[in-house]
């Protein structure tokens, strides 16, 4: 199969078939990482940047080592915050950038549409590494992988995810990689972290995590941020624990065999209960070792096609 | 000097006129309305095929003059005007510095008259240096030609400010221009609050925030009995909120702009910062009920929003890009669409462009009464052209429109019976 | 262009190649000690398949069979149309095993070059044969068969197709002109 992406920018421009595809190549990828000699000469010559305006370790060393190991020679470059107030422009940033010739550039920015921004602009392929609220379409991948794992198939099962839904760009990616490969998605949050208008994507919102959870074949809890504490979204961590955290009683609602994620890093005791964190249902390890695979993979497909659109 | 426009369909709504006349004219002002005039020594302007009307007036327009000049100044925002068929602009006070006093005020008048391709309404404003806590000195700025008052661009938060600047207004028989928003309810947001922002990831400004603070001025004009002009409405409630008061007979007045009952929120999808503006693209609801309003005659006027912004202020992330679009030169073709989608006819039409934002303000403009200054826009209703943001007048680009087709335009705009642009 | 496909090899033909290289593989490493067969994807795992086959009925002894995926090793990233990435699938060490890779068609070598890097890659075998159930020449790089089914000189337009049935039995040989 052919893959004519240029860049990825979202799951929203992928297709079910595009999906399983990419799915099925970090599948091939996966094996070369429990190697003695970890690396192929695939992307020999290629260079990779990894163009980070947040903080983030998890995403960016997940992308170094996949680049890595298709043996691309890649660059962190960590910048601050957003342009005009710091004096240079995002393009101006990324033209300086380009200016190396880098085949991909890998981007987490804090404006949502950031790396569409950047994609309309260079003439390199743009991998988007979390974009403001947007997408995170790499997380969603190595979820979906995950899932595929440890289920053996992505249709047909209930995915419940829990938390400050608004604020995460994991959901929305989440929301159409899973939907479109056949699962139902049940959404769950306090009042103040569910978006207007978030069904339309292609799930159930449900007001209380014993609904969303019922019954679920996988149970995915979204990272609080302790700083949204005191302001208006909830008045504190620890009532925010009560209603919305996973302990081991609420997750018997789940299936028997239901598994547990979570995008990381853990607020053990708020979101997981550590009994739960620990416990036989967390996949939360898998998640991190599926990422590099499933990112090999979108680093592969996107340096390795013949380049035919732009999207 | 004569000058005698032969054979246009003219359109006066003031006088109820809508048929084949010619429009003579001398020394700048109307002097005869009749079918076959004698020419005389007049010079002719043949206008067979073409409509006839008062110059438009745009009711709300950032010159950008004095001070940021960068984006706009008057020279360039009243030749904006004039290619777009309006003659008459009333500009905002939110300069470098701010028009809150007699200097400023002079200054953009007495440029306009010496430099400008319009007429220049200035609007005072309503607080010193818009910060909401002094009024400014109305009084003086109204006798010095402010047409109205506005902190445009920010709310009067404070309640009895608000209060105050009404009754105190209302003292020197000025409108309060009201930006109505409620910025606890903004908070951070840049586009409409829907289902668009959740699926783009961006902080959504809700309808609430826009009709609170509406609500809440429409019953300090009810309070005060002063006259309450709401800017650009844009949704479906604040329409709804200005159609009651009137019911009751509350001295309230409203304005929509061109891109508010044209394009909705799903325009911002490609996260083009082109489409961001404040209030911002609503729902095709609230554009439903815009035209609704406009129909019924809750609106009294269109008014352009005219907001220009340099390349570099709009090439950004779509977060932190300045809010606002450049309208003037599109002001008459996207009118004229509302003639041609059958929402409005043709003399509701060149009546919210012409006699009806001079009658909110007391402009002695917009008609083509025998008498009247001669500001006319001779405009071919047909003429199919495609916007190209780099040919625009103004000095900045910034049109939502760009590359669109669209079907009109003024061939001639004529200053007090002087042509100030021929294409 | 294309004609009429002819059959170089049928059923029978392909099936008395493999026994003799069969043969030729054992007499060569003297019996089946360190032997394995690593298949390239796809034709060539299947045709390894055939041989391990051969092989047991000759000496009673299943040799151990691997299949291997060259994609990640090819030198013409950017330029073609498939990108799909097959798994390699080889459950034993490569340390000191005299190897044979297994292909059905050799023209410019290159196939085996990927396919040896990949193999080093994995472990470091004694030695690295080549068995090949058709030579259609036009080497690119200095590679040389050590078990040819079929030599068959053909020109660089026309092509080679190895046909397999259902249970990726090979079925025939055919040249495409």
């Amino acid at each position: 199969m052919n893959f004519q992406h240029k860049h990825i920018l979202g799951i929203e421009h992928l297709s079910a078939e595009e999906l399983t595809f990419i799915l099925d190549t970090a599948d091939s990828f996966k094996e070369i990482n429990t190697r003695d000699i970890k690396k192929v000469p695939t992307l020999r010559g290629k260079t990779i940047v990894n163009l980070f305006f947040e903080a983030s370790t998890r995403t960016r060393t997940s992308f170094e080592v996949a680049g890595k190991r298709l043996s691309a020679d890649t660059i962190n470059i960590s910048a601050s915050g957003s342009s005009v107030v710091k004096g240079e422009t995002l393009e101006d940033t990324a033209k300086n950038i380009e200016a190396m010739h880098p085949d991909i550039i890998v981007m987490r920015h804090n404006a949502s549409g950031a790396c569409r921004y950047l994609a309309e602009r260079l003439d390199c392929s743009v991998v988007n590494a979390g974009d403001g609220m947007h997408e995170h379409p790499s997380q969603a991948l190595l979820d979906a992988f995950t899932i595929r794992q440890h289920k053996g198939k992505i249709a047909g099962l209930t995915v419940a995810i829990v938390g400050d839904i608004t604020h995460s760009r994991v959901v929305r990616s989440n929301i159409y990689c899973l939907s479109r490969l056949g699962a139902k998605v049940r959404l769950a949050g306090p009042g103040t972290m569910l978006p207007p208008g978030i069904e339309k994507l292609g799930c159930e919102v449900h007001r209380n995590l014993e609904d969303a959870i019922r019954d679920a074949d996988v149970v995915m809890m979204l990272r609080i941020q302790r700083e949204r504490q005191g302001a208006p979204l909830i008045p504190s961590v620890r009532e925010y624990s009560r209603y919305f955290g996973l302990n081991e009683d609420k997750l018997k609602l789940a299936k028997k065999d239901a598994i547990v994620m979570h995008p990381g890093p853990i607020n053990r005791g708020v979101e997981l209960s550590t009994a739960v964190a620990d416990g036989p249902q967390n996949v939360i390890l898998d998640q991190v070792e599926n990422g590099v695979a499933v990112r090999m993979a979108l680093l592969y497909l996107v340096a390795g096609g013949e380049q035919l659109q732009n999207d | 000097m004569k000058l005698l426009i032969k054979s246009g369909r003219v359109v006066d709504p003031v006088n109820k006129i809508d048929e084949k006349l010619d429009v003579l004219i001398v020394d700048g002002k109307i002097a005869e309305l009749a079918s076959n005039i004698d020419a005389g020594d007049a010079e002719v302007i043949n206008a067979a095929g073409l409509i006839v009307t008062p110059g438009l007036i745009d009711m709300h327009v950032h010159l950008r003059d004095p001070g940021l000049e960068y984006k706009e100044d008057i020279v360039s925002g009243t030749r904006a005007a004039a290619a777009g068929g309006v003659t008459s602009v009333v500009c905002m006070p939110n300069t470098s510095p701010v028009n809150d006093n007699l200097a400023i005020t002079r200054y953009i008048t007495s440029k306009a008259k010496e430099e400008g391709s319009a007429n220049v309404f200035p609007v005072g404003c309503i607080t010193k240096g818009l910060k909401g806590e002094v009024l400014a000195e109305m009084g003086e700025l109204k006798e010095g030609g402010c047409v109205g008052f506005s902190d445009d661009g920010l709310p009067v938060k404070d309640g009895e400010m608000m209060r105050r600047a009404l009754e105190y207004a209302n003292t020197f028989d000025a409108p309060i221009i009201s930006h109505a928003e409620d910025l606890t309810l903004v908070a951070g947001g840049c586009m409409n609050e829907g289902p668009v922002s959740t699926e783009l990831g961006l902080k959504g400004i809700p309808w609430a925030a826009e009709d609170a603070m509406t609500a809440r001025d429409i019953m300090l004009a009810e309070l005060t009995g002063a006259h309450l002009h709401v800017a650009h409405v844009s949704t479906r409630g604040s329409v709804e909120l200005v159609r009651q008061a009137k019911t009751r007979g509350v001295r309230v007045t409203c304005e929509a702009t061109p891109h508010h009952f044209m394009l909705t929120d799903e325009a911002v999808r490609n996260y083009d910062t082109n489409f961001k503006m404040n209030p911002p693209l609503r729902s095709a609801d609230d554009v439903a009920a815009v035209r609704a309003g406009l129909a019924d005659g809750t609106i009294d006027a269109i008014a352009t929003d005219h907001a220009p912004h340099h390349i570099d202020e709009k090439n950004v992330e779509f977060a932190i890009a300045m809010n606002g679009v450049v309208g003037l030169e599109t002001l008459l073709p996207l009118t004229l669409q509302l003639v041609g989608e059958k929402v409005l006819t043709l003399e509701q039409a060149i009546a919210l462009v012409t006699c009806r934002p001079a009658g909110v303000l007391g402009l002695e403009r917009g008609t083509l009464s025998v008498g009247a200054v001669a500001d006319i826009a001779l405009v071919n209703p047909n003429k199919e052209w495609t916007v190209d943001a780099q040919q625009l007048q103004s000095k900045s680009k910034n049109t939502s429109f760009d590359g669109q087709k669209m079907k009109g335009y003024a061939v001639r705009t004529l200053l007090a019976g002087q042509t100030v642009f021929e294409r | 262009m294309s004609g009429q496909p002819i059959e170089i090899l049928d059923s029978t033909g392909i099936k008395r190649a493999l026994t003799r290289i069969a043969h030729e593989i054992l007499e060569r490493n003297r019996g089946t000690e360190d032997l394995v067969l690593v298949g390239i994807r796809t034709g060539g795992d299947y045709l390894a398949a055939e041989l391990q086959k051969k092989i047991a009925e000759i000496e009673g002894v299943m040799v151990p069979l691997g299949t291997i995926d060259i994609t990640m090793y090819r030198d013409d990233l950017g330029t073609r149309g498939n990108l799909t990435v097959g798994k390699t699938d080889i459950r034993f060490p490569l340390g000191e095993k005299q190897v044979v890779l297994v292909d059905d068609v050799l023209f410019t070598g290159r196939t085996i070059r990927a396919a040896m890097d990949a193999l080093v890659d994995l472990g470091r075998p004694r030695t690295i044969q080549l068995a090949i159930l058709i030579d259609r020449g036009h080497r690119e790089l200095p590679i040389r068969p050590d078990y040819i089914g079929r030599n068959l000189p053909t020109s660089r337009g026309e092509q080679i197709e190895v046909e397999f049935d259902e249970h990726d039995v090979p079925q025939s040989v055919s040249l495409i002109k």
